[in-house]
């Protein structure tokens, strides 16, 4: 009788309010004979496993997180088993970040697996939070030279296994070819310098004066020799760089891209370079082939079909550009006009386009810290295999 | 607006469409201060609740076989979810409950809290299968007639909720047994007599906060549907003044507020309850109402949330999902075919609203005939729902 009473109003009907229940998030990518982790878990299921709270106030702090790292990644990876055929592989996580989900922060723990030969059969094995949460889930997104397979852990299902297969070459083209048409839409330093080298490219100088160009064509040419120029420099320096004729430090080629992206916004005010603007698109062009070279590497590079992965990546990259181009001319041969005369008006405009294009591309620098900023390929490869 | 302007917005926006991949999964980060806070904890260790919770547990770690302890934890658990609007807790109290669940023939205090946890899962099949196994063992477990009665209300089987709710008068008090037929009266056309009983009802010594709560819930929402506002609008303060925190109560006055076109008290009564997204749903269309920018945000992150929710594979959110598709999203196209969904598994008069709407909005006529029958069927009174039926064309003759 009691438990009537105190369960009366559980009868309501109940409609879903509350935000979804426990997940953790799991990313797996199998590179040979090595698994790169990343597992998101949510803080306030760390809470009620291991106790984060320290002080009890209610609120988790990044040092309440951080002096426990141990203790989680003790805790998560020991109800993590991976084994490859009949091989336990061991786990090593010696990284920690925080990530915000729709429900709630969540701590990110970097990983690496290591087993003793090349992996063909992986057998998983999760049993996170059953013992606390019988409605917790485990999402996970196993990647393999960019195949990804998706599964759902639950207390009733808490193993999977898996075959790594080599991909057929066609995949492989397809997986790449993705990777660079993402490359060159989520690096928009990339976009950026592209961008602000065509803008001039629908207006011509006339006697120190600019108008806008007469005929759709001329624009037209005008764009796809920049764009070409810009393709075969970045092109020569992938290649270079993939078959390792030459290395740069990724600081390094990140710092000039950055700064190409600056030198495009603001030679828009130098009708001397604006003349010289394939030269412009073709030196900087080089630089930008490093940053790709670098993503391509961070993608894991499988033996035996280097060509092939280099060939279906840059073709991507083009494909992704191509698009973009194909946006961005249009509209700016239709607002051309208005354009011209605002330039006209006064340089002060194209001063306030070229620093609002620096701008952006500073932000886009200094807005993270520099140390995944290096690695932001890597990461937005693990988010996008998410998305999939 | 200069062409520069325009030009640069149109590209920066361009590449912002781009350029997010999903806003429920971004890049990670690195905290730069040990002081930054990165999570509100719902409970304090230091709360009454948490306390009672933490003895709970402890005493079931010595204990691990009592299951009157884990029968009382789960049952704070299950408490705790619901005035929380929290559902990691219902997944708490049913792993407490697993040592019992996986024998054989489990005790039925246990069954009858699985069938409450499957009930807030939406798991309405298998939560009347729990409820058969406990009435067999047990013919005179009130809560659980109560259980199957509300079970059977949502999913529209009004006789078997009515016979659900008969048992009660013998078993449990005589205001449970009244408010457990007379919501269904209420409903099916008899409204008039049912506000008077069940507001009678309320006069009676010995009824505990949460009864009053429930009952005066039940008559809050009857009388809105009524169209007597005057009254609901007493009904919810009267509810509300009883201190008792309740998901529930909030989101039904929130829509309340929002059918009287008084959007500005719903951000005020909302614009902190954003972690539950049926509440957050309720803040964003008060917001777009009022033009208000942060509606867009909120959108966004719903759009989100109702996407992570489908990445477990499960989904309770769909009615939710319907009215966001079609009040914010205004898709009126696949908010139909989700209200639709959502009425093969509960038909209650939001369930029917909301597939009304959608199909009026979708110029789907045919899609809305099985609410139309519904309604006829059962002599259901709800105004809003008759101010729909006739809009569409056959109804109007």
């Amino acid at each position: 009788m009691r438990l009537i009473l105190a369960l009366a109003m559980l009868l309501l009907s109940t409609p879903a309010w509350a935000h979804k229940p426990s997940d953790s998030l799991l990313s797996l990518t199998v590179q040979h004979d090595r698994i790169e982790g990343r597992w998101d878990i949510a803080l306030r299921d760390l809470d009620d496993a291991i106790g984060l709270d320290a002080d009890g106030d209610g609120a988790i702090t990044w040092g309440e997180v951080r002096s426990t790292h141990d203790e989680i990644a003790a805790y998560a990876l020991s109800r993590l088993t991976i084994t490859s055929g009949e091989t336990h592989c061991p786990a090593q996580a010696p990284h920690q970040l925080i990530d915000n989900h729709t429900d709630g922060a969540y701590a990110v723990l970097l990983f690496t697996m290591t087993c003793p030969s090349a992996i063909e059969t992986l057998q998983a094995d999760y049993r996170l939070l059953f013992d606390l949460d019988a409605q917790h889930k485990g999402l996970l997104r196993l990647t393999h030279e960019g195949d990804i397979t998706t599964a759902i852990f639950s207390q009733e299902s808490p193993t999977r296994q898996f075959t790594i297969s080599e991909t057929s070459m066609w995949n492989q083209v397809q997986q790449y070819a993705h990777e660079g048409i993402w490359h060159i839409w989520m690096g928009y330093d990339h976009v950026l310098f592209l961008l602000a080298l065509l803008l001039p490219a629908v207006l011509r100088r006339v006697a120190g004066r600019w108008e806008p160009t007469p005929d759709f064509l001329s624009a037209f040419w005008e764009v796809l020799a920049i764009v070409t120029a810009f393709t075969i420099a970045h092109s020569i320096t992938l290649g270079v760089a993939t078959v390792g004729l030459i290395a740069l430090p990724s600081r390094l080629v990140e710092s000039a891209i950055a700064a190409s992206v600056v030198f495009a916004g603001i030679s828009n005010l130098y009708p001397a370079l604006v003349q010289r603007r394939r030269l412009v698109a073709f030196l900087f062009g080089l630089i930008h082939g490093f940053g790709f070279a670098s993503v391509l590497s961070d993608l894991g590079l499988p033996r035996g079909s280097l060509a092939l992965s280099l060939v279906s990546f840059n073709l991507g990259v083009e494909v992704g550009q191509l698009a973009i181009v194909a946006m961005f001319l249009p509209l700016a041969y239709g607002l051309r006009k208005s354009w011209t005369a605002s330039l006209r008006g006064s340089t002060y405009r194209s001063v306030r386009l070229a620093s609002s294009l620096a701008t952006a591309l500073l932000n886009s620098l200094f807005e993270h810290p520099a140390d995944y900023r290096h690695n932001r390929a890597k990461y937005y490869r693990n988010s996008m295999s998410r998305k999939n | 607006m200069n062409g520069i302007r325009t030009l640069g917005w149109m590209i920066t926006t361009g590449w912002l469409a781009l350029s997010t991949p999903s806003l429920t999964f971004g890049e990670p980060f690195l905290p730069q201060q040990d002081a930054q806070v990165l999570e509100h904890l719902t409970v304090k260790a230091t709360d009454p609740v948490a306390r009672e919770i933490r003895a709970l547990r402890a005493s079931l770690l010595r204990d691990p076989q009592n299951m009157d302890v884990a029968v009382s934890l789960a049952t704070k658990l299950i408490e705790q979810s619901r005035s929380e609007g929290d559902p990691r807790f219902l997944g708490q109290a049913q792993a407490v409950l697993v040592p019992w669940l996986n024998h054989p023939t489990p005790p039925s205090s246990t069954l009858l809290l699985r069938a409450m946890i499957r009930q807030h899962a939406h798991e309405f099949d298998l939560a009347l299968a729990d409820l058969d196994a406990v009435l067999s063992m047990q013919p005179a477990n009130a809560q659980a007639w109560l259980t199957r009665a509300s079970i059977y209300q949502v999913q529209g089987r009004y006789d078997e909720a009515r016979r659900a709710c008969q048992p009660l008068l013998r078993l449990a008090g005589r205001h449970v047994a009244l408010t457990c037929s007379g919501d269904i009266a209420g409903l099916t056309g008899q409204a008039a007599t049912s506000r008077q009983m069940l507001t009678a009802s309320l006069d009676r010594p010995g009824i505990s906060a949460r009864e009053r709560l429930w009952i005066l819930t039940v008559l809050a929402e009857m009388a809105a549907r009524t169209g007597d506002a005057s009254a609901a609008e007493k009904h919810f303060f009267d509810a509300r003044s009883l201190g008792v925190k309740d998901h529930y109560l909030i989101g039904a006055y929130a829509d309340f507020l929002l059918d009287q076109g008084r959007t500005q008290e719903v951000v005020t009564l909302l614009q902190h309850e954003t972690r539950a997204d049926g509440l957050l749903l309720r803040l964003t269309l008060a917001e777009q109402a009022l033009h208000l920018p942060v509606s867009k945000n909120h959108t966004a992150e719903l759009a989100a949330r109702f996407a992570a929710g489908r990445e477990r594979g499960t989904r309770v959110h769909v009615r939710e999902e319907a009215r966001f598709t079609l009040a914010l999203l205004r898709d009126p196209q696949t908010a139909l075919t989700l209200a639709q969904a959502n009425w093969e598994t509960q038909k209650e008069p939001w369930d029917a609203r909301l597939l009304l709407e959608s199909a009026l909005a979708a110029d789907s006529w045919n899609a809305a005939r099985p609410v139309i029958d519904w309604l006829h069927t059962n002599h259901v009174e709800d105004m809003r729902l008759q101010q729909l039926v006739v809009q569409f064309p056959e109804e109007q003759s």
